[in-house]
């Protein structure tokens, strides 16, 4: 009797069987885990033999030289380097108070929830809208219409050297603008994300001892919240840098170095998408090692992003 | 009481809202300028919107589904192909993405201790989700198309996916992880507790309940994957005619897709492309749009 209770409830072995699935499905998921620090790896590995004849050949040079001659098969990248950097700080300075502003205002209770949730939602379909769909919009429709602007622009401080040159279509500075409309989304959400984990006591005990809805905002919220807003902005100017297809598609693709701009201009992603397709030899080469440099480039500003989100994190 | 402490009652006019003095005017400037740039960040938006309605669903016909685009200096024609192209890289990508990103996530989410390993893996998605688009392109061409890697075909659909799934792969990760965090660990301990293996815990019990989040996070990567123009410039390439998706050989030849199509018929000269850019663009941002609501409504659906 006691043996056959024993029997009953004696307790099951795993199968081998059953073993086996579960370690392979560990190893699998191991597996599929690493593929991505392989791909980080091969990218890395690929560009950057790619580039190295090119490295070897015009070693730092190349990033400040800005002949790109392939009939006489000389290159340098430095007007492409300084127009990445240019348009990307330009359009991060315009779309931080327009990213910060539009997400204080659909956090703050100012409006109606329904018009909050409604601009929130606009926001993050402008995200949605491909990049090359923008740059078709910013061809046919965007600079035609700012360029009496820019003309405007020449004519009365065409002595100032960021304006020194005749708006021509394409240039800098509509790239610049039609950067703002891409980043924007970024900033706006990750800061509206940050502002809303900042907890209520916070602003009401400020509301309590007195200040208005703006004091409570810029000296306690917005503190409270910098960790995320920082890494929102940084992660936008990342995406500013690698950003390609809008800007291509408006900034000009001039490698003649020039300070205005109003000037038709480059960028490392622009040049890369112009000219890989139909680059062989050297010029192959010379990409590659433009592209190691946007490469560089992105991950710095992404790892910095990462480290000083830990050291603005406050703790409340 | 009140008789000791008569100071209280002239206070208390000082209560009553001032809205002259200096910092009411302060909040209302400032609340004024928050409006205003709320308005400039929405503007964009409806004026893109607009013109692709106004430019675009003007040339929605039978034959822009079904028709090949014209040779340079011909009327008429449609961008059939690069719809259905559109939709093969994206299928591909997706092929790739979702189980090495959903696998990836798993690992992370169930597997992964605080060791150096896991660490390197969540640094490593964030870095290769900072990579930008063009670079995923010059890579593939790099390792497949320059080396004929795929059977000795160099431009292909598949080597335009592959480039598309590894934008797509670092979503996939991030959002399969933290849906299966959102678990609650009763859930496992139960499963484990009757017995059952991780494998049976993680499929049977963690997946199904974080399908939601999951499926939401798939379906906005395939959204930015359609779009994604940079990274098939020069592995799709593009095409002018019919990938024919009957044999093996069209999945590893060059195909023409929606975004590569606007790209080259924006630059052109020529009245006919232009508009096909705009008929292109007025599909490409109907298909995201509607991809990226229907994964908002999975999302509300599933949260109530």
């Amino acid at each position: 009797m006691s043996s056959n209770l024993d029997d009953q409830y004696r307790l099951r072995k795993r199968p081998q069987s059953e073993k086996l699935v579960d370690s392979g499905f560990k190893s699998l998921a191991v597996g599929l885990a690493s593929v991505v620090a392989l791909v980080l790896f091969a990218i890395l590995i690929v560009v950057f033999q790619g580039g190295l004849p090119s490295m070897l050949r015009y070693g730092w040079e190349f990033l400040i030289t800005s002949d790109w001659n392939p009939v006489d098969d000389e290159y340098g990248a430095g007007a492409a380097i300084y127009g990445t950097l240019v348009t990307s700080i330009l359009s991060l300075f315009i779309a931080i108070p327009l990213g910060v502003g539009t997400a204080i205002f659909i956090t703050e209770n100012i409006i109606p929830k329904k018009i909050r949730n409604f601009i929130g939602l606009m926001v993050e379909l402008l995200a949605a809208v491909p990049s090359v769909v923008l740059g078709l919009w910013a061809i046919f429709v965007m600079e035609p219409f700012i360029r009496p602007g820019l003309e405007m622009l020449y004519t009365y401080f065409g002595w100032f050297p960021l304006f020194s040159s005749p708006p021509m279509g394409p240039g800098t500075l509509p790239a610049v603008l039609i950067l703002v409309v891409m980043i924007l989304p970024i900033i706006t959400a990750i800061t509206r994300d940050s502002l809303q984990q900042v907890p209520k006591r916070l602003t009401q005990a400020a509301y309590g001892i007195g200040t208005t809805r703006w004091g409570a905002i810029i000296n306690v919220t917005l503190p409270a919240a910098i960790s995320g807003i920082v890494g929102g902005v940084m992660l936008a100017l990342g995406r500013a840098m690698g950003e390609t297809m809008a800007v291509t598609m408006i900034i000009g693709n001039s490698n003649n170095f020039s300070f205005s701009l109003l000037a038709p201009g480059n960028t490392i992603s622009a040049m890369l998408a112009n000219q890989f397709g139909e680059a062989d030899g050297s010029q192959v080469s010379s990409l590659m090692y433009a592209a190691f440099v946007l490469m560089i480039m992105t991950l710095a500003v992404n790892i910095l992003a990462q480290l000083l989100v830990k050291r603005l994190s406050l703790k409340y | 009481m009140n008789s000791n402490n008569p100071s209280l009652i002239t206070r208390n006019e000082q209560l009553n809202y001032k809205p002259n003095i200096k910092r009411n005017l302060g909040n209302r400037l400032m609340t004024g300028l928050a409006a205003l740039f709320s308005i400039v960040a929405v503007l964009p938006l409806v004026l893109v919107l607009g013109y692709i309605l106004l430019k675009g669903a003007s040339k929605i016909s039978i034959s822009l589904f079904t028709e090949l685009p014209p040779p340079p200096g011909l009327e008429g024609g449609g961008i059939g192909n690069a719809i259905v192209g559109t939709l093969v890289v994206t299928f591909i990508a997706a092929l790739f993405a979702i189980p090495i990103g959903v696998g990836g996530g798993i690992y992370l989410a169930e597997y992964s201790r605080s060791d150096w390993f896991a660490q390197f893996i969540r640094f490593g998605t964030n870095v290769l989700s900072g990579v930008p688009s063009i670079i995923a392109g010059v890579f593939v061409y790099g390792t497949l198309v320059t080396t004929r890697l795929l059977f000795g075909n160099a431009y292909s659909a598949v080597a335009g996916g592959l480039a598309l799934s590894i934008l797509m792969i670092p979503t996939v990760i991030k959002t399969t992880d933290e849906g299966l965090k959102l678990v609650p660990n009763d859930l496992r301990r139960g499963a484990l507790g009757v017995g059952a293996s991780r494998f049976i815990t993680i499929t049977r019990i963690t997946l199904p309940a974080a399908f939601t989040p999951i499926a939401t996070g798939v379906v906005l990567s395939i959204a930015r994957a359609a779009g994604e123009t940079a990274p098939l410039i020069f592995t799709a390439l593009f095409s002018p005619y019919w990938a024919d998706l009957l044999s093996v050989d069209g999945w590893f030849s060059s195909i023409a897709t929606l975004s590569v199509l606007i790209y080259n018929f924006s630059i052109m000269p020529l009245e006919v492309q232009n508009e096909l850019a705009w008929a292109a663009s007025f599909v490409l941002v109907a298909l995201i749009l509607a991809l990226n609501l229907s994964a908002r409504w999975l999302g509300r659906v599933a949260s109530r």
